[in-house]
């Protein structure tokens, strides 16, 4: 658990999304805007589903992004004199859909590799050693998922073809099942605390450890 | 130790939230038809074509709207950066301390949630006043062309951050890395930075060592008020205070508004040291990608000699004037503001998916507010829908999310 691993780790999970980004988006400012605002529905659709939980709030909110698309689109078409769209609808499928993948990838695995950077030592109790790389392989495919569904979404609307938009939300609950099939074969359960007190604040490591982290004296501590 | 008195740190923020649309100095006042005929100088054929150029006046608008609201989230972005990455690794501006402003004299260790509540209401109160008072003195200095006072006043409290701030920050960041150097080399570093900051932002100097300079300046702001205002009560305070943005922006007597008009009246630019600027200065002889589009149309469409006339004459005024800026302006409180959030966020979590979630959070709420600011051509407040979303993203996302996140894991069960 040095550096070379959170660099290592954080370049799996997010090199191919940054790639996409840097060569693809980073140029047009209008791509970068709908980029954050695609992160911005995702985080939405997260805080609605943390009270309705379920991915179909996701994906719901996948198609009312959709929507607000289409009607920003067909409002600048009709104020700008030119025949030609400043940014079209794939474009649009594809940027978004990254965003989406951006968020969702830091949301599972920034609190993650911030760990990684501390000192510690992973499988300390027979637990497999490769929690880090398999997460971090994890978050880049689900960020390029993310990415694809949005390609295959927007365009399965445009189309009208409401069994393609079957097939990306039953994907997208497939692959969290197999996610948490995967996890489920791979580690052990353990007890966990769920009063936080005030000097300290539990977190459960998904690979079945628990550690403290004392605000206070910034030791980290690997307890089981 | 005794409580930090900083007189001349307030007006560092106090007048400093606004978000302005930076046109040619030449504008006389504000109505929509004379801003949109100054922002496509040299294009259009005048009156005749009234409704032609305000067509090609909103797909202007557009297109070079997206550019410039990149143009602010990169030194947004830079400054909550630049902020995160100190509030994690250096533990001074994060510990807890007893120390606390004078604005905020009432403590919050107290034992019950009443009490605590009601002294952080009664901190921001406090603060939001003082800083009533002191935009008001500035307005005030401002309105009757006390220039020197205004200037000397902003000079001192430059000068402070810039070398008292920045020397204590160096201070820090080489306690936390165990760095050992000594006085003399530690003096000329901070000499030079102080020293050419205090020439770039009150002077003259080249445009990005400028925004860099203001981006430093308004990262120690934050980080000063991150350690030193109470939990509860900087919380309290971001609300209010994009409350207070709004009314002294946008009523007819508020007092940044007044500022904003009086320095329109005059010609003048708002001080350099209050307003971050991205504009993109062009000299006598310069052609500009946005204004040869329009003005090859005009000749284009004009053939005829009074045509090609006025557009050349156009094109000539524009050439003369040498300076003509197009960007938007930033206030510094407005960074100043937006890294408290973010910072209070990772400060006081450990958590990086709240610090993610407030700092997509405000740059959604500042694109919004540069879209209005694209359709009503005036200054507006650019605290009140990045605070608040700001802030509706930090509770929830603590509260909700969190607990969320930790049962799924819980049941190993990821979304």
């Amino acid at each position: 658990m040095t550096v070379a691993v959170f660099f290592g780790c954080t370049f799996i999970a997010f090199g191919p999304a940054i790639a996409l980004f840097l060569f693809t988006i980073a140029r047009e400012p209008l791509r970068v805007i709908f980029l954050i605002a695609g992160a911005f529905f995702w985080l939405v659709s997260l805080l609605l589903s943390s009270l309705v939980w379920f991915i179909s709030v996701q994906e719901t909110f996948r198609f009312a992004y959709y929507k607000l698309l289409k009607k920003a689109n067909e409002g600048l078409l009709t104020l700008s004199q030119e025949e030609t769209m400043p940014i079209s609808i794939r474009q649009l499928a594809y940027v978004s859909g990254l965003g989406f993948g951006f968020m969702s990838g830091a949301f599972s695995v920034v609190n993650i590799l911030a760990d990684s950077v501390g000192p510690g030592t992973i499988g300390i109790h027979g637990d497999s050693q490769h929690y880090f790389l398999s997460s971090a392989f994890m978050t880049m495919a689900i960020i390029l998922l993310h990415m694809f569904w949005g390609v295959v979404f927007f365009d399965a609307c445009e189309k009208q073809q409401w069994w393609a938009v079957a097939t990306v939300v039953i994907s997208h609950l497939v692959v969290s099942c197999l996610r948490t099939c995967f996890y489920c074969c791979l580690h052990v359960l353990s007890k966990c605390r769920t009063e936080p007190s005030d000097f300290t604040r539990c977190r459960i490591n998904r690979l079945g450890l628990y550690h403290d982290f004392d605000r206070n004296k910034h030791i980290f501590t690997f307890l089981h | 130790m005794a409580m930090i008195v900083s007189d001349s740190e307030d007006d560092a923020y106090t007048e400093r939230t606004a978000l302005v649309q930076s046109e040619n100095p030449a504008v006389p006042s504000y109505q929509p038809d004379s801003a949109s005929a100054q922002r496509s100088s040299g294009r259009g054929s005048g009156d005749p074509a009234g409704g032609a150029s305000d067509a090609d006046d909103d797909e202007l608008t557009l297109k070079y709207g997206a550019k410039h609201v990149i143009m602010l989230f990169i030194p947004v972005t830079l400054c909550m950066l630049v902020v995160v990455a100190t509030i994690k690794s250096v533990d001074f501006y994060s510990e807890k301390t007893d120390q606390q402003l004078i604005y905020t004299p009432f403590t919050e260790n107290t034992s019950s949630v009443g009490r605590r509540l009601l002294n952080s209401v009664l901190n921001t109160v406090i603060m939001i006043s003082v800083i009533v008072v002191m935009t008001v003195f500035l307005v005030f200095l401002y309105k009757y062309r006390c220039y020197k006072f205004i200037h000397g006043w902003l000079i001192l409290s430059s000068f402070m951050l810039l070398f008292w701030f920045s020397f204590m920050y160096l201070s820090e960041v080489f306690k936390t890395y165990n760095v050992a150097i000594d006085y003399p080399t530690a003096g000329m570093l901070i000499w030079n930075f102080g020293a050419v900051g205090m020439a770039c932002v009150h002077w003259k100097g080249p445009l990005p060592l400028q925004q860099a300079y203001l981006i430093a300046i308004s990262a120690l702001m934050a980080l000063v008020f991150i350690k030193y205002l109470p939990e509860w009560s900087a919380w309290v305070i971001l609300g209010a205070i994009s409350v207070y943005d709004l009314v002294a922006v946008l009523s007819p007597k508020g007092p940044l508004r007044v500022l904003v008009e009086t320095a329109q009246e005059r010609n003048e630019p708002i001080f350099p040291a209050l307003i971050y600027s991205s504009a993109m200065a062009w000299t006598l002889g310069m052609a500009s990608p946005a204004d040869s589009e329009p003005e090859s149309r005009t000749d284009e469409e004009e053939a005829e000699p009074s045509g090609e006339g006025a557009a050349a004459e156009r094109r000539h005024s524009l050439e003369r004037d040498e300076q003509e800026e197009r960007g938007v302006k930033l206030g510094l409180g407005d960074f100043i503001f937006y890294s408290v959030l973010v910072g209070k966020a990772s400060a006081s979590g450990g958590d990086w998916n709240t610090t993610i979630a407030c700092f997509v959070a405000i740059l959604i709420g500042l694109c919004m507010t540069l879209l209005l600011l694209a359709i009503f051509k005036k200054a507006l407040p650019a605290l009140p829908i990045s605070i608040t979303f700001g802030l509706i993203f930090y509770f929830s996302t603590d509260f909700l999310v969190q607990p969320f996140m930790d049962r799924l894991s819980a049941h190993q069960f990821y979304i």
